[in-house]
């Protein structure tokens, strides 16, 4: 970083103008509420009536034995496989098979693999309901013309099902950033390292774990940080496709700060449910993107 | 490229299509419906239609009110990208170039607002325009996004001026050019890869967010597009035509620019969090 020094007859204090218009709106907006979130936490308020009362950690302690929260997060856990390992399984699975020759109309293959990352996740909610519907839908009729009729399913309105279709939607959703995420990184590996393990005789399998993966390792930590994230906030999806039904069975964090806060009225308890989906987001953000310059230093 | 060396391609370009082909075959079924009647759409989801109908879109228009949901989106992304980048300009500016006292504090301020979702700020937000009566307003849905997008901004645009050319800067100076010149006289101008790819994330971001406007607005006709397909979904599910005429409207804007601005929406995405 360079030095930033005054200019002469400038004021100390001359840089504080130009953040200033952001700052303010910043303050008000975004950090004000969220010291006000993890106040309203030890509170029990109704949100309409002017006894806020205060009770410490109750609705913390009270969280550890709700079964809503716990099924919540566990949801939001399962997520992270559908978000998170599956696409980038197949990511480095495709990066690796594709190999690192350029391919002419790249940028086609890259814009399509994309879209899902661009697109309102109502749209994609509402596209997928409709592929998912067990009477009109795509899948259960393609499974019917097939003859398979016993593999077709109540795929969003089974208990057991519900939670993995709309898991698979997050894998669709995930796997083309994986995958050119990947392909962008093994770009940039040097042909020399490969040369010299064919020399020493790596078959390909040592080579995509001692080469491949190493090289990858800032990639992976942004694949990492990206998915998991989204699967812990995951919201709209839920929202459009099950509302956290049937049952609880698709209930996320997400969709329970907003059911208890919006339609329940249990306010603290919304904020306490919000406070510990933010610290878990803070922690993953912080400790992969702090192994991944530990990793930059290294080399 | 030799012939040989083509021929070697084939099998990674018949993968990739594969792989596309899963990505776009959803998308494209539900957007060729919304032409097609409720016929044509049971009989083959992924057929075209035999004549491609309009009034599909007229009803999800009018009748739908998608009239006054997509009016209301324009405006709150129109206004929120215009002042998020100003803003973020100015900040970026400062943390990239000028000695801000107090930048240890307050540089990772604006990093936290990064990371938090908006669920961490939505309860106490709403209480709060409740209180001041701006539910139900446009500036209920466009201020906090600002505060969220400036905190990217801030992170994107610094992250611009701190590897900016300094002999360009030294020499406006020495030309007499102060602090505000240099930076929309010099640097502006050479900033513009990196304010195109800050307009394409907020616009997406504002135009796809749920939350904030399921939350802040009850009327109907204050409703976003997201919020209104939404909606729009638990009366009409059954009529695919229609759901995916809405679809196409909540999506087409996005999709207009993702085209145009391919190369920074997926430079941005790719490389936003690793710059954070």
């Amino acid at each position: 970083m360079q030095v930033q020094h005054r200019w002469p007859g400038e004021s100390r204090f001359h840089g504080w103008l130009y953040i200033l218009p952001g700052l303010v709106i910043y303050l008000i907006f975004v950090f004000y509420p969220i010291l006000e979130t993890i106040r309203t936490s030890f509170y029990q308020w109704d949100g309409f009536s002017s006894n806020r009362t205060f009770i410490g950690l109750e609705n913390y302690v009270s969280l550890i034995n709700d079964s809503q929260f716990l099924q919540a997060l566990l949801n939001n856990l399962t997520f992270i496989i559908f978000y998170s390992i599956i696409p980038i399984l197949i990511g480095l699975a495709l990066a690796s098979l594709l190999g690192r020759r350029p391919m002419p109309g790249m940028t086609f293959f890259r814009a399509g693999l994309f879209l899902p990352q661009i697109l309102s996740m109502v749209v994609v909610g509402v596209t997928w309901r409709w592929i998912f519907n067990p009477v009109f839908g795509p899948l259960n009729m393609g499974l019917r013309s097939l003859g398979l009729d016993a593999l077709t399913q109540s795929w969003l309105g089974d208990f057991n099902l519900a939670l993995p279709s709309v898991g698979s939607i997050g894998t669709w959703v995930q796997y083309g950033f994986c995958m050119i995420l990947f392909l962008a990184g093994m770009q940039r590996i040097p042909e020399d390292q490969y040369e010299a393990a064919e020399l020493d005789g790596a078959n390909g399998l040592k080579q995509f774990l001692y080469i491949t993966i190493p090289n990858l390792r800032a990639e992976l930590g942004v694949a990492l940080v990206t998915t998991m994230i989204a699967a812990m906030r995951v919201f709209d999806l839920v929202f459009v496709t099950t509302r956290g039904g049937p049952g609880d069975s698709t209930l996320v964090t997400g969709f329970l700060v907003y059911r208890s806060a919006f339609q329940q009225n249990r306010i603290g308890f919304a904020a306490a449910v919000a406070t510990v989906m933010t610290v878990i987001i803070f922690v993953i953000s912080v400790s992969i993107l702090r192994l991944q310059s530990r990793a930059e230093e290294e080399k | 490229m030799t012939r040989r060396a083509r021929m070697r391609l084939i099998p990674n370009y018949i993968i990739l299509s594969l792989f596309l082909f899963i990505i776009l075959l959803p998308v494209v079924g539900l957007m060729l419906s919304a032409f097609k009647t409720d016929t044509e759409v049971i009989k083959g989801p992924f057929a075209l239609p035999a004549h491609w109908k309009l009034d599909t879109f007229e009803k999800a228009w009018t009748t739908g009110r998608f009239n006054y949901f997509f009016q209301n989106s324009v405006l709150v992304t129109v206004v929120v990208v215009i002042v998020s980048v100003f803003f973020s300009t100015l900040t970026g500016y400062a943390f990239g170039m000028l000695p801000v006292p107090g930048r240890k504090v307050l540089f990772p301020l604006f990093l936290l607002g990064y990371m938090v979702p908006f669920e961490a700020v939505i309860i106490p937000l709403y209480h709060f325009m409740d209180k001041i009566s701006l539910t139900d307003t446009y500036w209920a849905l466009i201020l906090p996004q600002i505060g969220l997008s400036v905190s990217f901004g801030t992170l994107w645009m610094s992250s611009f001026y701190r590897n900016a050319p300094q002999e360009l800067v030294d020499a406006a100076a020495i030309d007499g050019c102060n602090r505000w010149q240099v930076l929309w006289r010099i640097l502006w101008p050479l900033s513009r890869p990196a304010v195109l790819t800050l307009v394409v994330l907020v616009f997406m971001w504002t135009w796809n967010e749920f939350l904030l406007a399921l939350v802040m607005v009850q009327k109907e006709t204050m409703r976003t597009l997201p919020v209104g397909l939404a909606f729009f979904q638990g009366r009409y599910s059954a009529d695919i035509p229609l759901m995916a005429a809405g679809s196409l409207i909540v999506a087409g804007p996005i999709l207009l620019v993702y085209i145009l601005f391919q190369r920074y929406f997926i430079r941005g995405m790719l490389g936003g969090s690793i710059k954070g």
